[in-house]
């Protein structure tokens, strides 16, 4: 998993509350076998119905920051959601709410959710409507958000602080420590079953 | 203080343990199949990763395999992408396959035991919900997500909260003609599809020692049913005689050896458990579902019930809603509901004593007319040995369809689905809305009850022939 530290990019201004993950990857993808290429299935309903849909929308190409509603990732516990918004480009997303799983899943695999006070968002959602070239800046080290003329500090645990800089997913975090697995293997059973490798 | 068997399992490995951290669990056995493992295959080479043990992971091709013309392309290009997906991903990582048409091809929770490769002791994990099948030997077996099945593949561990402890008691003697589906479904519905939620469940009492391994496997196969993260029988002289001289059993002295670690795999005198749920054999008979979860069950001799009468308002509305999408109505008799499809497989009830209960009710009758019958053995062993018996025979003559191993009906992911409105008597697990097709209505029993009812066109047991 790539290290976040700070990032600085343009924002997409999504202004919807409750987009659960059916609206952000529609069922009919989860049918594919690859863990990247998602991209065209973000929120391909409304891209595909929606000329004015903020991501038709040529100004706001390019953009690497989602600013979205409250209770952002609702609904069914599908990881395509985060992989279809990473696949797209998209580095963080920041809404007053998330749900639960949607965001267990995000900080997992690396893509920032912050939480920041409604009010906030608002002013960050007018500010890039405003003018679609304003850069805001998400720096994981301080815990803040910043664009011009605004500084906001966003709450994230220890723990997972930690990881996201140091660019560990769970599986990189239990191979820092293959001593024990090791360890464990050497007194197993002799018994055990094993299969044949080719 | 004592421990319960799940506290002695889990202990058993632990690989790392830690405050303000998850437990690291060392996995014994990884099974794999089409639909949940691309994605983590696809992780692993994107992160430059290898499977850890190739020889502790086996994978088989069960969910959206065709059950006829197995050796013809399979026609949905989605299901031979994922096939085929899975075929190359086992070449590349060295992993043991048993692919459409092999022998030992099934079932990912039907080979395992038949193989012998499920033994008392063991974790054991899948990408497949109803992974706690293998629980019946006395093995902490549970489902896990796509990404857990990854981090397997890299690492043979998984970090996992520890779940509580929770008893089901059963005590007393089943009567004649009640199954284990009858059982874990009248669990259910004194339990509700949350009930286990947060535990891993011990099976314990008369009942379940009576029963055979085959019959204690459907009860920890709908373990996830009413939510329990496993569910466990302590192992017994049951389930050591079932293991000897399988493929994969230990032999000699590694045997003795292994008998002797497995007869202490039970849950000591003064252990506790976090919660216990306690019925009298005496009180369960043959069950079915009416709803369309499995914990909207009541005994087959009961009648349709009146939603005005659940107490919680929660309970009241899915019960309008599951009688509307059933299209019943309140009070009719259970026997009374009228079926066009009966299907006996799935890992629940597709091993060789369902199909021979299935068979010895079928024997010398005929499916009524108009209802179409799917028999599917859980494995390509079970079907070999059903054949060998000559109850293929025995479907073929009473007009049931006798097909190749896979999950076939029980979710529809294959051709084998229901036609909208259609409505079926199901050996299967889930009886959710649009599981066995869409707009399909599925009521779950046992196989003697799926006989029965194939044979008389409505909800029947066999008492009734």
């Amino acid at each position: 998993m790539e290290k976040f530290t700070v990032h600085t990019g343009r924002a997409v201004p999504l202004r919807r509350s409750n987009v659960d993950t059916d609206q952000i990857i529609p069922a009919v993808y989860l049918k594919r076998v690859t863990r990247t290429g998602f991209e065209d299935a973000l929120f391909q309903t409304w891209r595909a119905n929606e000329p004015d849909f903020v991501l038709n929308q040529e100004r706001f190409r390019g953009a690497t920051v989602l600013v979205a509603g409250p209770d952002f990732g609702t609904g069914s516990s599908r990881e395509h959601a985060v992989w279809a918004l990473k696949d797209y480009g998209f580095k963080v997303v920041i809404s007053p709410r998330f749900a639960d799983i949607f965001r267990g899943n995000s900080l997992k695999a690396g893509l920032l959710t912050v939480m920041l006070a409604e009010k906030i968002v608002q002013r960050l959602l007018d500010d890039i409507e405003a003018d679609p070239g304003t850069e805001v800046t998400i720096d994981l080290t301080e815990r803040q958000v910043r664009w011009p003329g605004e500084v906001h500090g966003f709450e994230l645990d220890d723990y997972t602080r930690w990881r996201l800089l140091e660019g560990l997913d769970d599986i990189g975090l239990t191979l820092r420590d293959t001593g024990s697995i090791d360890r464990f293997e050497d007194g197993r059973k002799s018994w055990l079953p094993r299969l044949a490798t080719r | 203080m004592g421990r319960t068997l799940a506290e002695k399992l889990w202990e058993g490995h632990l690989v790392r343990s830690a405050a303000g951290e998850p437990d690291l669990l060392y996995i014994d056995m990884h099974l794999i199949h089409e639909v949940t493992s691309p994605q983590a295959f696809e992780g692993l080479r994107l992160a430059g990763r290898g499977v850890r043990r190739p020889d502790l992971t086996l994978a088989t091709e069960d969910h959206n395999v065709p059950t006829t013309d197995i050796f013809a392309p399979i026609a949905d290009p989605v299901s031979r992408i994922q096939v085929e997906t899975l075929r190359s991903n086992c070449a590349e990582f060295g992993i043991t396959l048993y692919p459409m048409g092999d022998a030992e091809q099934g079932i990912v929770h039907v080979i395992g035991p038949q193989l012998g490769i499920t033994q008392p002791g063991m974790t054991i994990v899948c990408g497949d919900s109803h992974t706690s099948t293998h629980g019946a030997f006395g093995a902490l077996a549970f489902g896990i997500g796509t990404s857990q099945v990854e981090h397997v593949m890299a690492t043979q561990t998984l970090p996992m909260d520890r779940p509580k402890t929770m008893a089901v008691t059963v005590n007393g003697e089943l009567a004649p003609g009640v199954t284990p589906k009858d059982v874990i479904l009248a669990v259910i519905a004194k339990t509700g599809t949350g009930g286990g939620q947060g535990y891993m469940v011990e099976y314990r009492g008369e009942a379940f020692e009576a029963m055979s391994m085959e019959g204690r496997m459907t009860v920890c196969n709908m373990s996830i049913e009413w939510g329990a993260r496993a569910g466990m029988i302590a192992p017994d002289q049951t389930t050591f005689d079932y293991l000897k001289g399988r493929p994969h059993a230990p032999v000699g002295a590694e045997w003795d050896a292994a008998v002797e670690y497995w007869t202490t795999l039970r849950t000591d005198s003064d252990a506790t458990f976090d919660a216990e749920v306690v019925l009298d054999a005496a009180e369960v008979s043959p069950f079915v579902t009416w709803g369309t979860n499995p914990g909207q069950g009541a005994p087959l001799s009961s009648r349709v019930p009146d939603p005005s009468e659940f107490a919680v308002e929660s309970d009241r509305v899915a019960a309008e809603k599951a009688l509307a999408y059933m299209g019943l109505q309140a009070g009719t008799p259970l026997r009374d509901i009228t079926v066009d499809t009966v299907f006996v497989g799935s890992c629940t009830n597709g091993r060789i004593e369902d199909l021979r209960a299935t068979a010895a009710v079928l024997k010398g009758h005929k499916v009524a007319a108009g209802v179409r019958m799917l028999v599917v053995p859980g494995s390509m062993r079970v079907k070999a040995q059903a054949e060998s018996e000559g109850l293929d025979a025995i479907f073929i003559e009473a007009g049931a369809e006798w097909r190749q191993a896979g999950c076939s009906m029980c979710l529809g992911m294959n051709p084998d689905q229901l036609a909208s409105g259609e409505r079926s008597a199901s050996t299967s697990n889930r009886n959710f809305e649009g599981r066995q097709g869409k707009g399909g209505r599925t009521h779950l029993v046992s196989p003697l009850v799926a006989a029965a009812t194939a044979i008389t066109g409505h909800l029947a047991s066999p008492a009734e022939l």
